[in-house]
């Protein structure tokens, strides 16, 4: 298949998985038994004033192609709960931003720290630096994010008192960023070494080797580059694991970003808000994966030679 | 006469007669190979006893089903059982692991808290299992547009992010699950597991089985060329049969070791949920709830948040290390 054809099919697909979200989360959220005032010291005749309001005494079909229409104009209605009557929109761009500043410097010291230390792994191959490295990064896969939050706050602010517990203080931001960059930076580690090890026996490394250069050269140098296209498509899967784990970092050390609004909508049962969010991470995530598809389409010549 | 001798630089080889003469008769017999034969579980166990961090994390497995098992026996205490007088202790000779608030025995609840997590990843990776399993070979198997909707399909459900998913279905079908199961007849005795735990299974199973069908229709696309397939279509057998003896049969290896890496993913899933306040439902618990619940007095109990925490880490740990080696150790080429 041409590559083209292949990116138009691979959007194809972006979009329909993309209306799906919408509709299940729709269809689902619609299943709920009640609905968001039951629980309102309301009369009879309030209750049905606000659900007029809200358009929720109209059949499901209609509030349905209402919302999706709404939707892909970029208005996902209002929150019933939480922060009564304010645009989903607005609360979601504007604790995002929080988010985003979080989640990015998660994301740099996941991909700094990450590949190197699965490239020292694949050099010192069945060495004790090998060892250490392939032992961290399998605690840190198994470790479940708030039990690092945990960890992290009992001896860091509770224990030895070095960091602050808020968010808004000095250096707030750093057990938060911790305990995001964890998970995906052994992650990167394992599968950096994992592709390198592939890669180790080809031919053009052994020229490489012959020309005379360093070990330290063929592996961070030559074998490294080769071995990123893998990695690539894990850009995605990482965006999401750093947007999940955004929900825990974010709720334990109080950071007012999307991940926290997400959990409390979730306890609060403020439907529209996890629908609007619900619909907001998918989008991200969505696109993340289509573009590291694309980029590993577009960067290895090899993919689309068969 | 004159000697010979040798001379450094002949090629030729000195053969003495003897060589030739015929074989003692008793040499016979003994031409069979020495080694015995070693079938293939056999083989993978033997692989898999030199893996020695896969051996040890199978003992802290053991060791944990056990604690899980076997530990609520010899307690004193049941896990809902509230002990008046002692809420909130630390950690004594009286309760090892503390009590809460409530006064309840932390080490009992540490105890079936293992079971529910141990229990939600074993059965969650089974109901993957069959689900993936089959879509997967029935898939790689009749090929063609078949192949093609399936795969589409799962496509589809692949780029969906499932986490999000996960919270929203599990938020939604708790209550009318539990109506469900207190209501209808035939469905009574899953009130003992709970519905929250049900509900944990249904999400969970619903959306992780595409990746255990994307590994078993490869495997099958593989397989269908051989000619031990082709025998058996010729002798009439019929595509369930193909499917259920000879195919599936033959990547059991495969399907072995992505069930172990599905445990772990399952409990840390559950876990998360457990955080989000929609685990396994009270009085009931997980590591995963009990560390959440236990996060909120972080500042004055933290020792309640630690035995949990090790605890849910270690046995992700553990099904995670040995179902790597296992992995190793079914399919030795894959190490390569």
């Amino acid at each position: 298949m041409e590559l083209g054809q292949k990116i138009v099919k691979r959007i194809f697909l972006a979009i329909i998985s993309f209306l799906i979200i919408i509709t299940i989360t729709f269809f689902i959220m619609n299943l709920v038994p009640g609905d968001p005032f039951m629980s309102e010291k309301a009369t009879a005749a309030t209750q049905a004033v606000l659900r007029e309001k809200y358009g929720l005494d109209q059949p499901v079909y209609v509030q349905f192609a209402k919302y999706m229409w709404n939707v892909l104009h970029g208005d996902m209605g209002n929150s019933y709960v939480l922060q009564k009557g304010r645009a989903i929109t607005e609360i979601v761009t504007e604790s995002f931003a929080i988010s985003m500043q979080l989640g990015v410097k998660a994301l740099l010291v996941a991909v700094f720290l990450g590949i190197p230390m699965g490239c020292l792994a694949g050099l010192y191959k069945d060495k004790p630096a090998d060892s250490i490295i392939r032992v961290v990064s399998a605690v840190g896969i198994s470790i479940p994010g708030y039990v690092i939050a945990a960890i992290l706050l009992i001896v860091f602010s509770v224990k030895l008192g070095w960091l602050p517990t808020s968010y808004t203080k000095p250096g707030g931001s750093i057990m938060p960023i911790i305990t995001l960059a964890i998970y995906p930076t052994c992650y990167l580690a394992r599968l950096t070494k994992a592709s390198i090890l592939e890669v180790l026996n080809q031919d053009y490394l052994r020229t490489t080797r012959a020309k005379g250069m360093s070990e330290f050269t063929v592996i961070f140098v030559h074998a490294l580059k080769n071995s990123l296209i893998p990695i690539i498509t894990y850009l995605g899967p990482l965006t999401a694991s750093i947007l999940t784990g955004g929900f825990v970092a974010e709720s334990v050390f109080n950071v007012p970003g999307l991940g926290r609004y997400f959990v409390s909508a979730i306890s609060s049962r403020d439907y529209t808000l996890i629908m609007g969010t619900t619909i907001f991470y998918s989008a991200l995530i969505i696109s993340m994966n289509l573009l590291c598809d694309i980029l590993y389409q577009a960067v290895d010549p090899r993919i689309h030679m068969n | 006469m004159k000697s010979i001798t040798p001379n450094l630089f002949s090629l030729q080889n000195r053969i003495s007669p003897e060589s030739f003469s015929p074989l003692d008769p008793s040499y016979y017999g003994k031409e069979t190979l020495e080694t015995e034969e070693v079938g293939f579980w056999r083989a993978s166990w033997r692989r898999l006893k030199h893996n020695k961090i896969a051996m040890i994390s199978l003992c802290l497995i053991g060791l944990i089903i056990l604690f899980a098992f076997i530990g609520p026996l010899f307690s004193p205490y049941t896990y809902d059982q509230q002990i008046r007088g002692d809420e909130g202790m630390f950690p004594t000779l009286k309760h090892l692991f503390g009590t809460d608030k409530l006064g309840r025995d932390l080490l009992v609840r540490c105890m079936i808290g293992t079971r529910i997590s141990l229990a939600v990843g074993v059965v969650s990776a089974i109901i993957v299992l069959i689900i993936g399993s089959i879509y997967g070979s029935i898939s790689g198997l009749f090929g063609g547009k078949v192949d093609t909707v399936m795969m589409r399909i799962v496509d589809i459900i692949y780029s969906v992010p499932e986490i999000l998913l996960i919270v929203v279905i599990k938020m939604v079908i708790d209550q009318p699950l539990e109506q469900l199961v207190s209501t209808v007849d035939f469905l009574m005795p899953l009130q003992k597991v709970g519905s929250g735990l049900i509900a944990i299974f249904i999400v969970y199973g619903s959306l992780y089985w595409v990746g255990m069908a994307r590994i078993v229709r490869g495997q099958i696309l593989q397989l269908k060329e051989m000619e031990f397939i082709t025998a058996a279509r010729v002798l009439g057998c019929s595509q369930k049969d193909l499917i259920k003896k000879h195919l599936l049969p033959n990547c059991i290896g495969q399907l072995i070791a992505t069930v172990m890496l599905q445990i772990p993913s399952a409990i840390f899933t559950e876990a998360f949920l457990s955080f989000l306040g929609i685990g396994v439902s009270a009085p009931l618990a997980s590591l995963g709830s009990l560390t959440a619940e236990a996060l909120g007095g972080i500042y004055s109990y933290a020792y309640r948040v630690i035995s949990p925490a090790v605890l849910i880490s270690l046995i992700i740990l553990a099904f995670n290390l040995f179902g790597d080696g296992l992995r190793d150790a079914l399919d030795p080429k894959m190490k390569k």
